[in-house]
């Protein structure tokens, strides 16, 4: 058994599955928004703002939006990670990697939070 | 024919090189690569390889050929050779000790991990334990492993974590015991390997079915592995 701190659920088996399940709703909500945009630009005509905001208000869209934000963090710190800890290693970096491994997953941990603030923000102070 | 060995003697040497050697193939005759091996040491007492049973079974000689990992014992020559050139190198990512030989302790202390071997909290019955034909049939592919090393090896999940990823053959492994219904440490097994890294880190990069000279998947061991977990944890 490794034990990792900086893993999302510090079980394999429970990042594997956040993994798996974020990214089947990640694909939905691509579907839902290219579906959106296919219908109501089917022509040409553009989608004007009032057409949006109706879409994106809506208390189901809301929920939606709010799961694939939230989806795009989970998947993205456990992807991050991995990366990290396979390639911030003291073969490439000698003694300093498990600084700058550290460095590099609290920049990906501040943009995610910051991704995260900044969209249940945008997403919740839509007019209803 | 051109053949570039590794060469590196750790008493001797600063820096590992590659050195070019000929060599007359005899005509109209395939040799093995460990034959090939047998004929520059002729040459050059020096290089160092292992070997043992010279027939695919002892699992000593497995190297790099041409970029691939291999048996030499097994391996034509013609198999691995492009345009009258080989290169042979040793097992990518582990210490090597000298030439062609690699040192193995990371790749058994992975294997170790996953004790391989039967653990049953029953009493002893009076002969044997029982397997239907069925429940023995569950084992193949699994107990043919000889731990040459080839596929771990050509991992890249394995190269990059030896210290905390299983790799395939310790995995292979650890299946063959989770698939023997003799075996009673299922869920004990499970939780040892639930972290981040002991099974997980696989990528299904397949490399390790591509090079296995017993023609074993790994990955699909790992891929039942996984399985297990998911049904064990929900």
């Amino acid at each position: 058994m490794v034990t990792q701190v900086t893993a999302l659920a510090r079980s394999g088996l429970a990042d594997f599955l956040i993994q798996r399940l974020s990214a089947v709703v990640l694909a939905l909500y691509t579907l839902c928004l290219l579906s959106f945009f296919l219908v109501n630009d089917g022509v040409g005509e553009g989608i004007d703002h009032r057409q949006l905001v109706e879409f994106f208000g809506s208390a189901s869209m809301r929920a939606f939006s709010a799961l694939a934000v939230l989806s795009t963090a989970a998947h993205g710190w456990i992807g991050l990670w991995t990366v990290a800890t396979d390639y911030i290693r003291p073969h490439y970096f000698g003694a300093r990697a498990t600084v700058i491994r550290m460095a590099f997953q609290v920049g990906c941990g501040l943009l995610l939070f910051i991704y995260v603030w900044w969209g249940m923000r945008l997403f919740w102070m839509l007019p209803g | 024919m051109q053949v570039s060995v590794y060469r590196y003697d750790p008493d001797v040497d600063e820096a590992p090189e590659m050195r070019d050697m000929s060599l007359e193939l005899p005509e109209g005759k395939d040799l093995m690569v460990l034959d090939l091996l047998e004929r520059l040491k002729e040459q050059d007492p020096s290089l160092s390889y292992r070997r043992s049973c010279r027939e695919g079974v002892c699992g000593s000689d497995g190297i790099n050929m041409n970029g691939l990992n291999g048996l030499a014992c097994i391996t034509p020559v013609s198999q691995v050779a492009k345009r009258g050139k080989l290169a042979l190198r040793p097992l990518p990512g582990l210490p090597v000790v000298r030439d062609l030989v690699v040192d193995m302790s990371q790749f058994f202390d992975q294997f170790e991990k996953v004790r391989p071997y039967l653990i049953n909290d029953q009493p002893p019955p009076a002969q044997e334990r029982l397997q239907s034909p069925e429940e023995r049939a569950e084992l193949d592919g699994l107990y043919e492993c000889i731990l040459c090393g080839c596929c771990s090896t050509a991992c890249p999940s394995f190269w990059w974590n030896p210290d905390k990823f299983v790799g395939p053959a310790g995995l292979l492994q650890a299946y063959r015991f989770l698939a023997d219904s003799r075996d009673t440490a299922g869920a004990e097994r499970l939780r040892d390997l639930e972290d981040p890294f002991s099974v997980f880190r696989c990528r299904g990069i397949m490399n390790c079915v591509n090079v296995c000279p017993k023609g074993l998947n790994p990955t699909q061991a790992i891929g039942k592995i996984r399985g297990l977990l998911v049904r064990q944890g929900t």
